[in-house]
């Protein structure tokens, strides 16, 4: 299944993207759509200002002592009625799912988007154990029919238009379940009506639900997932199991905090006064079985940095990506994680270390130009975090990629230079990935350089997954 | 589950959560400044939630007369069998069945009937949101999920203007659902489509004076 690792550096996938005319089209009319609806209901909030900071401050009061607000999260969860697990790396989470659902007879799985899920490739877990799972979210259906990546937090399938999703949706959709009706249209109404119709008996029969959280609340124990379709609703509420996978950094102290998120999320993630729908539950509810799986995989790792604990804050509203001029060209798969954007580009480096040329050139994917900032809801100053991963790269570096900065500021300085190196790189990232230089420059000096990639991104990625 | 071993995950990270903080005095509280509005003056919030309920393509009306405006809406939707919780009484339904939850219905059989009759715990103006807590005139959950139809009455005394206004008065402890329009995707082109998995049609009637 697919995986991220092997992933080549930000500036060589980029380049990729940049040339890619279709993808360029559809980002540029999402963040473009997006940003704008954002500005328009975050400017009907008198109060926003206030908001932000409180947002902040809430996150830091729950990082600072995080260990208090689990224990707390946890005996409140038991207290309902709910089951706490502890994974301390993607593979302990996939394990503690995988038994969870095997314990339940169970061979297949409905799932709710959730970005922790995709960060641990569970879905490829549970494969390896005999246990199919659903995506359910539209987006994510495309994606997974489509067996592609993410690319926006919000709207993960942004890079398809409509033409290829019905393709997708005629080639695919029988291999999950009841086919696309032959004589399917593209417009979106007749694709969500599809989609609608695919997963409508999934949805009733299920009998074991998986989801991540927004947040969590230490004092009561509640869950709650915010959502526009009901299929989160459907996996929530319909499954006699409940399993959510839910990272370290998702609590917040108090019931009343939520009046500050549940203000701050929606109006900074699709741009709307609330979202369709949103689920708040604690414990075991309603007759459900519930088991909540904390997750750290490398979450403890960001908190020990000083400054950069501060992207634990986030609240995974994509703004920040919908403002960023890199984001805009690059696409989100350039970012080789399920966190793309600046978000990403801070995020990623610190949740799995320095280990390799995505990570190591990631913070130099910015033009360091702070608008990410601005729109944050919890005011994660990410180019701040940036500038203090650059300079840890630079300190932590071999010598090896030392060298290789300053070959590409010289490389940068001529069109034809770069166009000889990004053929090279070409041709020896096919044997050995890992060790592949890649100009560290700021890519945001090469992205208007045209470079005619020898194959597609999509066409490389599917050649070496 | 946290096993006996000496080093389970839940101490492995909670070590790890410690040894992260140690710059971080332990006795120490992050003041949370709430400068935000707890509430808000601005237009009457029964204007206030219509407007936000057209916004979202939900059908909403000002009613005086539940009990007409419910038998009403159902003869003009030509919704025939509807699931009520306990706390609707028959005489709202007229003409139409009343299914009971009673004993609890399968997926199944939500998916048969033609819509669902609610009350609601609270509504929000400012941002058009209903909020269930599975209330005895609300049912559980998935009887406002599964039916393609959803009919919400909201009373005037039940309307907030604002988001901290309503979390005041929500218990935690109870399987809460905020609804703010009919489910809806943008997940092609951003192109916005009403009804996806959840009912397509949301239909508010908000009684402004008692029947
Ligand atoms: S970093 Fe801030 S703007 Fe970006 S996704 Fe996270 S919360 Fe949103």
């Amino acid at each position: 299944m697919n995986s991220f690792v092997g992933m080549p550096s930000f500036p060589e996938a980029s380049s990729v993207a940049v040339g890619d005319a279709q993808l360029r089209h559809n980002l540029r009319k999402a963040t473009h759509t997006i940003r704008a609806k954002r500005a328009a209901v975050v400017g009907e909030q008198p109060d926003w200002a206030a908001l932000r900071e409180a947002g902040a401050a809430i996150k830091d009061r729950t990082l600072r002592h995080l260990d208090v607000y689990l224990e707390r999260l946890e005996a409140a969860v038991v207290a309902a009625g709910g089951t706490v697990h502890w994974a301390a790396d993607a593979a302990e989470a996939n394990r503690i799912v995988t038994d969870l659902v095997k314990a339940t007879g169970e061979t297949e799985v409905v799932k709710v988007k959730s970005m922790a899920t995709q960060e641990i490739d569970l879905n490829a877990a549970l494969a390896d154990a005999g246990i199919r799972a659903y995506e359910t979210d539209l987006a994510e259906l495309i994606v997974q029919l489509g067996d592609d990546w993410p690319s926006h937090i919000l709207v993960p399938a942004i890079h398809r238009n409509r033409a290829e999703i019905r393709e997708i949706f005629l080639e695919h959709m029988a291999d999950w379940g009841r086919p696309a009706p032959p004589d399917l249209k593209d417009d979106p109404r007749a694709l969500a009506e599809a989609a609608r119709l695919h997963l409508r008996e999934r949805f009733l029969s299920a009998r074991v639900g998986i989801s991540g959280a927004n947040f969590a609340v230490a004092e009561t124990g509640t869950l709650v997932v915010l959502e526009s379709e009901g299929n989160g609703r459907m996996c929530l509420t319909l499954p006699e199991t409940l399993i959510s996978v839910v990272g370290i950094e998702k609590l917040v102290p108090t019931w009343q905090d939520l009046e500050v998120f549940m203000q701050l999320l929606p109006r900074s993630s699709t741009g709307e006064r609330m979202n369709p729908y949103t689920s708040m539950w604690t414990g075991a509810t309603e007759g459900q079985t519930f088991h909540l799986v904390l997750l750290d995989n490398g979450r403890t790792s960001v908190l020990a940095d000083e400054v950069g604990r501060q992207a634990l804050r986030c609240i995974r509203c994509s703004a920040c990506l919908n403002v960023c001029p890199v984001y805009e060209r690059a696409g989100g798969h350039a970012y080789g994680s399920v966190y793309p954007g600046p978000i990403g580009a801070i995020l990623t480096p610190q949740l799995r270390g320095m280990a390799g040329p995505l990570e190591e050139s990631l913070p130099y994917a910015s033009t360091l130009c702070g608008a990410c900032y601005e729109v944050c809801p919890v005011a994660i100053n990410i180019p701040e975090v940036l500038l203090d991963l650059r300079a840890k790269a630079v300190t932590h570096g071999h010598v090896g990629q030392r060298l290789a900065m300053g070959a590409a500021r010289r490389v940068l300085d001529s069109p034809r230079w770069l166009a000889v190196a990004q053929r090279s790189a070409g041709r020896f990232r096919r044997w050995t990935p890992k060790r592949l230089p890649g100009p560290l420059s700021a890519w945001s000096d090469t992205r208007d350089v045209p470079v005619p990639p020898k194959e597609s991104f999509r066409q490389w990625w599917a050649a070496s997954r | 589950m946290v096993g006996g071993e000496p080093m389970s995950s839940k101490d492995q990270i909670l070590a790890r959560v410690r040894s992260a903080l140690a710059d971080v005095p332990r006795d120490e509280d992050v003041p949370v400044p709430r400068d935000y509005d707890h509430s808000r003056s601005g237009p009457d919030v029964v204007e206030l939630l219509v407007d936000r309920l057209v916004d979202y393509k939900a059908e909403v009306r000002e009613v005086d007369d539940v009990a007409a405006a419910v038998a009403e809406a159902l003869t003009r939707r030509r919704a025939r069998r509807l699931a009520v919780p306990s706390g609707i009484p028959d005489s709202w339904l007229a003409e139409a069945e009343a299914v009971r939850d009673d004993p609890p219905l399968t997926p199944a059989e939500l998916n048969a009937l033609d819509g669902v009759v609610t009350g609601c715990a609270v509504a929000i103006a400012e941002t058009g949101t209903i909020v269930l807590d599975a209330g005895p005139d609300q049912g559980r959950r998935a009887l406002t999920l599964v039916p393609d139809y959803h009919l919400c009455v909201v009373r005037r005394d039940q309307i907030v203007r604002t988001v901290p206004e309503a979390l005041e008065r929500l218990d935690p402890s109870r399987p809460l659902t905020w609804i703010s329009g009919p489910s809806a995707t943008s997940d092609i082109e951003l192109d916005r489509v009403e009804g996806v998995h959840g009912p397509r049609t949301l239909e508010v009637l908000i009684v402004v004076s008692r029947p």
